[in-house]
């Protein structure tokens, strides 16, 4: 293959290159993956790969790991073509992905979860625990993190977690470590230690292909960047010779121009007003306050407590004290359940695991809220269940083969658009939306952006956004509550907004 | 948007059909099997011998319905052996009392529903896992059948006769059991189907959390599911009575695994969300024929043993592989 390849042209040896994927093609049932995708890794570099959800960055990273055998093609890693691919010898040539997903097991050591399968041995044949424990922190070491070599996984933070992983790549000798949306999952503080870890790792000679919808971290840590579109490589240049909207314009194929809707908010009554709630140590004398028609976004590092507001506010965990008034009433809002009745929508951060019923199919999940509307006397009503289905999803633009389609099977953003439909069927008159465009690729954001300022302007929606991504909070909010370790440490304007005022109050000083 | 106009009306007939058409790959299964066993033994196509068929998925689908509703919300329930046995003695020993045959036949179903409740509420409640809640009350209600009965077999008496009808008669020519069943299985397809509660039973066992966060009461649901089948394993016990004239303590022993595999092999997944009743009606029609021809041909009951468990195993295993495409 590697010869046929040569002949024609697709493929030509490059020894600065420690990985060269060419004219890799990958088919799907009904959908062409990847087309012919040519895709380089020079040693020591940092390359990120960006692209719209099912552009093939995945399916791509699938076919690197073994995982997949594309259907054409050629890889060479570090000078030899690689001809049957499997997970083991990708793993054996030094290749490591990281996923969003640790593979850990969160029940095991930090020392076990790196030597996973590999625990040295002593003389007798048994485990050597001195040893791996000893070596263990070596490499945590190396990487910049002391981390007890003996504490559980579980008990690690998720930054933590992530550094083992990336351990016990080094372990196994990685030279090329793939990381899929690291930032994910980590705060702005962590991601600048995982960006120094990265350059040092560089300076070894390790190389990266690094993963990320956010283009700011792009800029921030790649040499090179490779956009794909389509299955197709649109791009793959120099990252200084790239502007955002060079990159914005190649993945979605347009220029977005302004990247935030317009906004001219009617701002109506007080609908939620909250005042004092505590709860444990992770909300400390939270009051806010959200108008009709208003986009009120929540700031702050992880951890500091904007999830769990909202779910103390939609009665999913318990408060300790604290009044919750809405509409001018105080109530109790102790489950999920009075929440919906009282018309308060949730849209909660990780939607696979606690919005979306994954092996269901998209009507299911759009009317479950609110069955009764779809009711004929006492039994579901299932062509009218369809049409209330449809109408959401024409509305809010999923795109789906058809409302029976199941909703594993869409693209993340449209999975999003999913949730928020769920809780607009359910009448809700104040949304709470955790990360509502986390894992959602560009084109999709834009619509959910679209979304939400419509829906505050025309029906008087008050919205409450938790949000990790500056730019989104400062771009759609009308007002901003940054959170630090469970309180409200300042509220700022939209016109006052800007990423550093944010940071310097959700930091500790 | 270009997108969207491929959203296209689709009828219900049409979902339906679908959906039968999905079970319909074990329709295949059931019927080949069907031929397999005429050509093995000439007795199967004997009128009498279909009716003894016809009776044993009456008997064992009953109980799977209930286990279906179970295995659909991500449970399981291993009672419904001891369930049944319960109210077998109890209903034998109402009868041999005098008790009139009405009464009886509501206090069983009201003792077996109510051991399903206290299922229910260990599981939704207490937060016991399903399988550890159920195997406890198969082992209790186990030993209350035992000690209810003594231990000894409890004949009816002279109330034999005027229970017999449950399990021995028959209308239009077809045995009251099969009757019972397709009243149970038409309204447990028609509540899973077109009632709100039958969504959120597959939405609580697709997604608990998400049902939580959807507003479903999760706990009634877990709490219903146990009740339902306690309830059916309760009647399936007033017709072993009727059948047999004895109210064995140890009845039912073992069906709770039947129930399982029927569910199981009639496409019901066992991580719960996804499967229904067509499956496991299909399910008990071949689990029914299988033992048929085995008995037919003179496979003793071990080496029967032997292929049930290995279909089992089979019916998982395949349901995994095309998951896993």
């Amino acid at each position: 293959m590697l010869l046929e390849a040569i002949s024609k042209g697709s493929y030509t040896f490059d020894p600065t290159m420690i990985l060269q994927m060419a004219g890799i093609a990958k088919s799907f049932p009904g959908v062409r993956a990847l087309d012919g995708v040519s895709f380089s890794v020079r040693r020591g570099e940092v390359h990120a790969l960006v692209g719209e959800n099912g552009a093939g960055k995945s399916t791509l990273m699938k076919i690197l790991s073994g995982a997949y055998q594309a259907d054409q093609g050629v890889i060479t890693f570090d000078g030899k073509a690689v001809a049957f691919p499997t997970p083991s010898q990708m793993i054996g040539l030094g290749i490591a992905v990281i996923y969003q997903e640790f593979a850990q097991a969160p029940h095991l050591t930090v020392a076990e979860n790196i030597f996973l399968h590999r625990l040295p041995r002593t003389r007798f044949g048994l485990v050597d625990w001195k040893k791996a424990a000893a070596e263990a922190k070596r490499y945590m070491d190396r990487l910049g993190f002391s981390v007890d070599p003996l504490a559980r996984i579980d008990r690690l933070s998720v930054a933590q977690r992530q550094m083992v992983e990336i351990a016990r790549a080094l372990s196994r000798n990685a030279r090329l470590i793939v990381l899929d949306e690291p930032s994910a999952v980590l705060g702005d503080n962590e991601l600048q230690k995982l960006f120094s870890t990265i350059r040092s790792l560089q300076k070894e000679g390790v190389s990266f292909i690094y993963i990320s919808h956010r283009l700011k971290e792009v800029f921030d840590i790649s040499q090179t960047v490779t956009v794909l579109r389509d299955g197709k490589v649109m791009n793959s240049t120099a990252t200084r010779e790239m502007t955002t909207d060079d990159l914005i314009r190649s993945m979605v194929g347009r220029s977005i121009g302004d990247y935030f809707p317009p906004r001219n908010p009617k701002f109506g009554n007080d609908v939620l007003k909250i005042s004092g709630i505590n709860r444990g140590k992770v909300l400390k004398d939270i009051s806010l306050t959200l108008r009709g028609g208003e986009i009120v976004g929540i700031c702050g590092l992880a951890g500091a407590g904007r999830s769990e507001l909202l779910r103390a506010i939609i009665g999913a965990d318990a408060i300790d004290s604290g009044r919750i008034e809405l509409r001018g009433k105080a109530l109790t809002i102790d489950t999920p359940r009075k929440a919906i009745a009282l018309r308060i929508g949730f849209a909660p951060e990780d939607r696979k695991t606690d919005g979306l019923f994954l092996s269901q199919s998209v009507s299911f999940n759009i009317t479950i809220s609110r069955l009764r509307d779809v009711l004929s006397g006492f039994w579901l009503n299932l062509s009218h269940e369809r049409k209330t289905a449809q109408d959401f999803a024409a509305k809010l633009r999923v795109k789906t083969p058809d409302v029976d389609a199941r909703v594993g099977n869409l693209s993340g953003g449209n999975q999003q658009k999913c949730v928020i439909a769920k809780q607009l069927n359910a009448k809700c008159d104040v949304l709470l939306v955790d990360e509502p465009t986390r894992g959602v690729d560009v084109g999709a954001k834009r619509e959910i952006y679209e979304l939400l300022v419509d829906l505050t302007e025309r029906s008087g929606l008050a919205i409450l956004m938790v949000s990790s991504d500056l730019p989104e909070v400062i771009g759609m909010c009308d007002r901003i509550l940054v959170m630090c370790e469970g309180r409200i440490t300042a509220e700022i304007a939209k016109a006052d907004a800007t990423e550093e005022e944010i940071m310097k109050h959700a930091t500790v000083h | 948007m270009s997108d969207i106009s491929t959203i296209e009306p689709r009828s219900n007939m049409q979902k339906l059909s679908a959906s039968i058409f999905k079970a319909s790959g074990l329709l295949w299964v059931f019927l080949g099997l069907c031929v397999v066993a005429a050509l093995l033994s000439p007795a199967f196509l004997n009128p009498a011998n279909l009716m003894n068929v016809f009776r044993q998925v009456a008997l064992y689908g009953i109980v799977s319905v209930g286990m279906t509703f179970v295995i659909l919300t991500k449970g399981i329930d291993l009672s419904v052996g001891s369930i049944l046995g319960v109210c077998a003695v109890s209903t034998a020993l109402l009868l041999s009392g005098g008790w009139s045959p009405w009464l009886a036949v509501i206090i069983a179903l009201l003792i077996g529903t109510g051991l399903g409740a206290i299922n229910g509420i260990g599981v939704a409640i207490g937060r016991v896992p399903p399988f550890i809640m159920t195997l406890g009350m198969m082992v209790m209600a186990r030993g209350l059948a035992l000690t209810l009965a003594n231990g000894q077999p409890i004949g009816l008496k002279d109330a034999a006769a005027n229970f017999a009808w449950l399990g021995r008669g028959a209308m239009l020519g077809i045995p009251v059991p099969v009757w019972i069943f397709a009243v149970v299985a038409g309204i447990a397809i028609f509540v899973l189907r077109y009632t709100p509660f039958g969504r959120q039973i597959y939405a609580v066992g697709s997604n608990e959390e998400a049902a939580h966060l959807s507003g479903i009461s999760v706990n009634l649901i877990n709490f219903s599911v146990y009740v339902i089948s306690g309830f059916l394993a309760a009647l399936t016990a007033l017709i072993f009575v009727s059948r047999l004239t004895v109210g064995e303590p140890t009845a039912g022993t073992g069906i709770e695994l039947e129930a399982i595999a029927i569910t199981v092999i009639g496409g019901t997944s066992l991580f719960g969300g996804e499967g229904g009743i067509f499956g496991t009606i299909i399910g008990a029609a071949i689990l029914a024929v299988l033992a048929n021809i085995m008995n037919l041909v003179g496979i003793s009951p071990f080496t029967q043993q032997i292929v049930k468990g290995a279909i089992i195993v089979g019916a998982v295993l395949y349901e995994m592989q095309r998951k896993r495409k």
